[in-house]
């Protein structure tokens, strides 16, 4: 099963890969439960926020997690860092379990998983100065590297691209990607195995998000730090990732490295969401469009079975009935996973259908009514 | 010093820096580099008139209260001495001051307490200083209280915040005024033999526990709001993924941000307890004969109000300049906390 659902890192990584996982996830779940009644408040529901992730991680790669927003994403991102508890499954870091591991038990591989956040603004203590916060993590574990702590800091703030007498400063004295940087700087303090970046540069200018990404891109090669780059845009992670996992609606539709996945996904999901992509190469061949209508359903009362079917332009009563696993379908590669029943041709060509395929009535007469006229 | 010069050097070379010469807010707000978000908060402070002037006024206080035995050194008298039994014509046959403005003169600035005949400027100044210090240890007694079952509830959460609040709200249900009467003997009593004299630290530690105890909820549901909001914000989560204590986290990440409201609470809250201080020994179950006491002043002076108004009136005016000045105060340390609150 487990050389069947993981594919090893591809493309133009110069790390090297090696064949145990440094992350194993298999079928998390998060629940957060919903109180309520009167008088007495007791668990009425559950928002289903993620269920049945199972991934790998390997060493020195990076796994794009994308997704709409409120896919669960974040959740996912939070339980690998164990600032969640899971409500099922499991977490393996290097063999070991760490799934319900307490504080205490988390402490040595503390320093080797960290985390950036999206929001440059909330991630920095405006308390603290930018040497006091990128110091903090070596305080806490302990860690006296030599020369000290302050020359260590002025080292990563190099490295960031920040300036390193801007040590003193407070972080309310810096613009959001240079916020940003001090972030990754805090990440890296603890020279981590493994960074959860969550939506990493989502709250950046766009001229900004560029340079923020080669920045992790460079780390990443450099240092061989592993990855889990979280996104809901699928243009960025085409860029910093080798493998990317598609989530929707908490569960993890589609997988597989970088070029198979945009040369010829299989969900339809994943299609629509590569459709939405604006096209950057103008010599690309004209993708077909697929309009995605509605509302994701709510996690509350998530659709049986394909929880995709309520949107998917395929969908069939099979897929309401039956839970479509996540599998290699025949003629993937290997590592290529998808759940689903009726799986799209792998090529995302416009030869391949006549049509643009929009999925929404009232938007199809548009177009009508635009043709005619 | 200005923005562009800095702007110019934060884009270093090798890095790739030039997201440094995009501006955005940040870059406007700054005067001066370097500056912690104390040192704006004092600039702003510094640019209230009345916060200067409410903060001089109370300083002032807290000065008299301090110098206390200097100033009555130089001034040549002491609180206990019954300077009116002692010359005759101080104290007329009713025993009321004899001169006017209730005996007030070159040697007796405040002039004479009725009956006893003691010089009223010595017994104002050393009232203040056992109401101000007294006051002063319930209010730090309030604010440690508080915060600490604020921020324990609010960063916690779940049972310990349940039964925290609901101790909270227990607390708050008591009226607190009546309980501190009814407490007050209780307390001394548990520590004193009834045919000894209770000393007046004990009666001190006893006000202090009293109006401490009965005084950190508002503080504590403060507090706890303010955790609440600041817990969810992610630079808690990075301490928290680098492994940092709840301990750590409460001290060096919670608080630092929490100083304002902890600092602003605190001004606000010590006008409070010096009334409430004062309200004890007003009531008889506070500071007694012969400590001098500002609270136990009104009740004497309730007393001969009819015959010797002057003797209310220097602790009364002192007593309504210092609670005006200190909630003057409080409301500009507020608003050069947080500059967007308020007018
Ligand atoms: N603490 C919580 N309590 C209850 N529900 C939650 C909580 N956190 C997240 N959720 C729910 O879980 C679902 C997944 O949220 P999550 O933050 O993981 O989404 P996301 O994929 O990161 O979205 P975005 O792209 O907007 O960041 C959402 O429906 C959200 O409402
Ligand atoms: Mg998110």
């Amino acid at each position: 099963m487990s050389e069947n659902k993981t594919t090893k890192a591809v493309g133009d990584s110069a790390t090297a890969v090696k064949d145990r996982p440094l992350l194993e996830v298999e079928g998390l779940t998060k629940h957060f439960p919903i109180y309520g009644g009167f008088p007495f408040k007791r668990q009425v529901g559950a928002v289903q926020a993620v269920e049945g992730v199972t991934l790998d991680v390997f060493p020195g790669e990076s796994l794009g997690l994308v997704g709409e927003s409120g896919c669960g994403k974040s959740t996912t991102g939070r339980m690998l860092t164990r600032l969640l508890e899971p409500t099922g499954g499991t977490i393996k870091y290097e063999g070991r379990d760490i799934t319900h591991a307490n504080r205490r038990e988390l402490a040595p591989i503390r320093s080797e998983i960290q985390m950036i956040f999206q929001d440059p603004y909330a991630s920095l203590n405006p308390r603290q100065t930018v040497g006091k916060i990128i110091s903090g993590p070596m305080e806490i574990n302990d860690i006296n590297p030599p020369g000290g702590r302050e020359a260590r800091v002025r080292e990563l703030l190099e490295t960031v691209g920040l300036n390193p007498e801007h040590y003193n400063r407070f972080p309310h004295e810096f613009s959001g990607g240079q916020r940003q940087r001090i972030g990754v700087a805090r990440a890296l303090a603890l020279e981590p195995k493994l960074i959860i970046a969550d939506e990493p540069v989502s709250a950046l200018d766009v001229s900004i998000q560029a340079q923020v990404v080669n920045l992790l891109q460079e780390l990443q090669r450099e240092r061989g730090i592993a990855f889990v780059f979280i996104a809901h845009d699928l243009s960025i992670v085409r860029h910093f990732s080798q493998r990317v996992a598609v989530m929707y609606l908490g569960k993890l539709v589609e997988i597989a490295d970088r070029d198979t996945l945009y040369s010829g996904p299989r969900h339809p999901y994943t299609h629509a969401l590569l459709s939405a992509v604006p096209e950057t190469d103008i010599d690309v061949q004209k993708r077909e469009r697929i309009r995605l209508v509605g509302d994701v359903p709510s996690p509350i009362m998530p659709p049986s079975g394909c929880r995709f079917r309520t949107r998917c332009w395929k969908a069939q009563d099979k897929c309401a009935t039956e839970e479509p696993p996540l599998v290699q379908l025949s003629g993937n590669k290997a590592g290529h996973l998808t759940a689903c029943h009726f799986p799209e041709d792998p090529t995302i060509d416009v030869g391949a259908r006549k049509e643009d395929v929009v999925m929404d009535p009232a938007l199809r007469s548009l177009e009508k009514d635009a043709k005619k006229s | 010093m200005t923005s562009p010069v800095q702007t110019e050097d934060t884009s270093v070379p090798g890095g790739n820096g030039p997201d440094a010469l995009t501006k955005d807010g940040a870059q406007e707000t700054k005067t001066q580099e370097g500056l912690s978000p104390g040192q704006l908060m004092w600039r702003r402070f510094r640019r209230d008139r009345t916060g200067i002037i409410s903060a001089c006024v109370v300083i002032f206080f807290f000065a008299i209260a301090l110098l206390a035995p200097l100033i009555s050194k130089v001034y040549g008298k002491d609180p206990y001495t019954l300077y009116g039994q002692n010359s005759l014509d101080l104290l007329n046959e009713f025993n009321m001051p004899a001169g006017s403005f209730g005996g007030a003169s070159g040697s007796y600035w405040f002039g004479i307490e009725p009956n006893l005949g003691r010089d009223v400027f010595t017994q104002l100044l050393y009232g203040m200083r056992t109401s101000i210090f007294t006051a002063l240890g319930a209010t730090v007694l309030i604010v440690v209280v508080g915060v600490l079952i604020g921020l324990v509830g609010g960063y916690f959460g779940g049972t310990i915040d349940y039964w925290l609040g609901r101790f909270t709200d227990l607390m708050l249900g008591f009226p607190s005024q009546l309980f501190m009467i009814a407490s007050m003997p209780v307390i001394t009593a548990a520590f004193v033999a009834p045919d000894e004299n209770t000393p007046t630290w004990l009666r001190a530690g006893a006000i202090i526990a009293v109006v401490g105890g009965l005084g950190w909820m508002g503080i504590a549901r403060l507090m706890r709001a303010a955790t609440l909001t600041m817990r969810e914000r992610e630079f808690v989560e990075a301490a928290k993924i680098s492994g940092a204590s709840p301990w750590r986290i409460i001290r060096k990440e919670l608080l630092p941000n929490l100083w304002s409201p902890i600092l602003v609470q605190a001004t606000l809250q010590l006008p409070n307890t010096v009334l409430n201080v004062a309200f004890l020994s007003f009531v008889g179950v506070g500071f007694v004969e012969p400590t001098p006491d500002w609270g136990r002043m009104f009740a004497n002076g309730a007393d001969y109000i009819q015959l010797d108004p002057w003797y209310m009136l220097y602790p009364g005016v002192a007593m309504v300049i210092f609670v005006v000045a200190f909630n003057l105060l409080g409301d500009s340390v507020r608003d050069a906390f947080d500059p967007k609150s308020g007018r």
